[in-house]
């Protein structure tokens, strides 16, 4: 009886569970509807979930690309999890697509399903991120050179200083990304790399910690870096919405974010920039998530049996304070 | 415990053997640890119209986990464990934030109540949901909540769109942000929620039979205690801790995270009923020891972030200190290192002395 009872509350469960996946999937799939003819290119996108703006931006981008083109495009959603990507994968290449492009979840794992690819004759195209596998398994990588983001931000911090007539030494606390998330390593790399090739004497990076992408991190930890560093000059914070955390602690110790603190930060979704056309950012390093164009073109390309690069870097640009007001109407996500 | 006892050593031994002196040596110790780095980490200073420093800061941040963790410690002290409390923590700050973003105008005041009040009774829901799986159907706690945390957490996500919600409303900054009589607000919520708690389950028998069900549920149903309805009442007002946790949290950055928003905070809830002294196995439990221990948690979080621990060592710190202070809060560890004056004394009375003072002391009264 208590068995049976246990059963069925069980069976409810899974079923109330498989309906909102239901209901998320449906929700996924509304725009994959076919706008061209039997000979339009199927490009099957496995995506790697929905856990930020940013990502969503992403995807919606890719959707919006696809249709434009006149792409038939398969979407999965792989709610971060690598085995739901294989098994997209394996069935896009049961349905025979033209293209695969998928963003993995993780670096490692992915040779055998990118050589079932292979041995299909399907060209696969890495979008965001990369992996760690033969590099002949893959066309090419659409993505953000992080790294590079990292470069860019301590660049452009030098504007910044400059424009706020900061002399002498410089103090600067970084709020970090997610420890061991490949743009958390990498925009710190970045930064460490100009700072120690120009600023070795005058800069100097006096805390820096995780706040694990999140406003909540981003607050909490300003606001520990306040009291043991009370004199910081500079915030580099890994993402917006650490960094917009981290306006709400400084404005909490009565400081001014932007001009007590100076603060530059990589991303650039919609919130920073009212933040920064605010005046508490100060500067923003963009890393674009809508890739979607540049992806449907290297598809094409790559259907047409064309060359193309193996590293393709999306399109970004970075932001002033006096570019605040006129790039925020574009900002979509 | 209670005997006045005239000697120094005995009344050391008095206070030593209290339930909730080793949490708050560790928690006085870690505090301490901070001073060579931060000398000035004692100094509260007025910023802005209200008091600010690293004190205030802790008990602001750490002002949810204090929630979530007493509503977690009635569970656990029936025996159970509730996983679905991060997730509960997003659902409501989504759902709040969501109505009040909605709003053309969001600084009315019957507008963020009414955002509130759908936040917390969709909290309650949640708690209801799981207490009927526990309590009616028999389902194990943990495996009955895990729906929801696996879950509750895809809902928040499908109610903000995978966006982060920000909005803008002074009076909703209020409770989790805000500061009132130059001290931040959230800590009277939360000593509101304490007091309401401890007088609940220690001024009425509420409390015995808690503990009575998480001793043994089917004895306790023979005696006549509907150990039934307890349980379920008890993850509801689990769940309304956790609700009240995510307008802190969503108040406090003003916006709605739902993919991040408590997220872990189960763990940490559990860890801080389990330094405050309440056994995982259920059936007494201690409010103030819960309280005592989120402070640890939270303290222990500043500390890492004010002393400067490498970020890839944080956990390994974190976690070094907790076996610190599990092994100090075991008996056996203690009546080990601390000596061998101590072991004939401490194995001998310290073991029936201990679940005495801690479990009922109203049912007299009653």
């Amino acid at each position: 009886m208590l068995n049976r009872r246990n059963f069925l509350t069980a069976a409810v469960g899974v079923a109330a569970t498989a309906g909102l996946a239901a209901c998320a999937k449906e929700d996924g799939s509304s725009s994959d509807s076919s706008s061209g003819g039997s000979k339009a290119i199927t490009l099957g996108f496995a995506q790697v979930g929905s856990e930020s703006g940013w990502r969503t931006a992403n995807t919606d981008s890719v959707k919006a690309a696809a249709k434009e083109a006149g792409f038939r495009l398969q979407f999965s959603d792989a709610q971060q999890k690598p085995e739901n990507q294989i098994s997209a994968i394996r069935s896009f290449i049961a349905q025979k697509v033209d293209v695969i492009a998928f963003s993995p979840v993780v670096v490692k794992g992915w040779d055998a399903v990118l050589k079932e690819a292979q041995a299909a004759k399907i060209p696969v195209i890495l979008t965001d991120r990369s992996v760690e596998s033969d590099e002949s398994l893959f066309v090419t990588l659409v993505g953000s050179d992080f790294t590079d983001e990292g470069r860019r931000a301590a660049k452009i911090l030098e504007k910044v200083l400059e424009k706020a007539g900061h002399k002498g030494k410089v103090k600067i606390a970084q709020l970090e990304g997610t420890t061991g998330a490949a743009p958390a390593i990498e925009r710190a790399k970045g930064f460490k790399e100009v700072m120690d090739a120009e600023h070795k004497d005058d800069w100097e990076i006096v805390a820096s910690q995780t706040g694990d992408f999140t406003r909540a991190g981003g607050k909490q930890v300003m606001q520990a870096f306040l009291q043991s560093n009370p004199d910081i000059d500079v915030l580099f914070a890994h993402n917006d919405d650490m960094g917009l955390g981290a306006i709400q602690a400084i404005e909490a110790a009565g400081k001014k974010p932007g001009k007590d603190i100076l603060i530059v930060t990589v991303d650039g979704v919609k919130d920073g920039f009212i933040a920064m056309s605010e005046g508490k950012i100060n500067a923003i390093v963009e890393c674009n998530p809508l890739l979607g164009p540049q992806l449907m073109e290297v598809v094409k390309t790559v259907h047409e049996g064309g060359k193309v690069e193996r590293w393709i870097k999306t399109k970004e640009s970075d932001f002033m304070q006096d570019q605040a007001k006129d790039a925020l109407p574009t900002r979509k996500y | 415990m209670s005997t006045p006892s005239a000697t120094t050593p005995s009344r050391w031994r008095a206070l030593t053997h209290h339930h909730l002196f080793w949490p708050v040596a560790v928690l006085i110790a870690l505090l301490l640890v901070n001073v060579p780095f931060t000398p000035d980490f004692f100094a509260i200073r007025m910023a802005d119209g209200h008091l600010y420093g690293s004190l205030v800061s802790i008990v602001l941040f750490g002002s949810p986990l204090i929630l979530v963790a007493v509503g977690m410690t009635l569970v656990i002290a029936t025996g159970g464990i509730d996983l679905s409390v991060g997730a509960v923590v997003a659902i409501t700050g989504a759902l709040t934030c969501s109505y009040i973003s909605d709003q053309a105008d969001q600084n009315a005041l019957a507008g963020v109540f009414l955002a509130m009040g759908i936040g917390l009774v969709a909290a309650v829901v949640c708690g209801l949901w799981n207490g009927f799986l526990v309590a009616r159907m028999g389902i194990q706690p943990i495996i009955a909540t895990l729906i929801i945390m696996v879950a509750g957490r895809g809902v928040a996500q499908l109610i903000t769109d995978g966006q982060i919600i920000t909005i803008n409303s002074e009076p909703y900054k209020l409770i989790g942000g805000g500061y009132w009589l130059t001290l931040p607000f959230s800590i009277f919520v939360v000593a509101a929620v304490v007091a309401v708690t401890v007088a609940l389950t220690r001024r009425t028998a509420l409390g015995l039979l808690v503990e009575s069900v998480g001793g043994n549920a089917e004895a306790s149903r023979l005696v006549g205690i509907r150990s039934m309805r307890i349980k379920i009442m008890v993850y509801m007002f689990c769940a309304l801790c956790a609700g009240i946790a995510g307008l802190m949290i969503s108040s406090n950055t003003s916006a709605a995270d739902g993919n991040n928003a408590g997220l872990w905070i189960e763990l940490d809830a559990i860890l801080a009923v389990v330094i405050g002294g309440t056994s995982l196995l259920g059936g007494r439990f201690s409010i103030g020891g819960t309280v005592i221990g989120a402070l640890v948690i939270q303290t222990l979080t500043t500390t890492i972030y004010t002393i400067g621990v490498p970020t890839q060592t944080n956990l390994v710190f974190k976690a070094a200190v907790v076996i610190v202070v599990c092994l100090l809060q075991s008996p056996k560890f203690r009546a080990k290192v601390f000596g061998a004056k101590g072991r004939a004394r401490t194995t001998a009375p310290a073991e029936p002395a201990t679940p005495a003072d801690a479990a009922p002391k109203m049912e007299v009264s009653r």
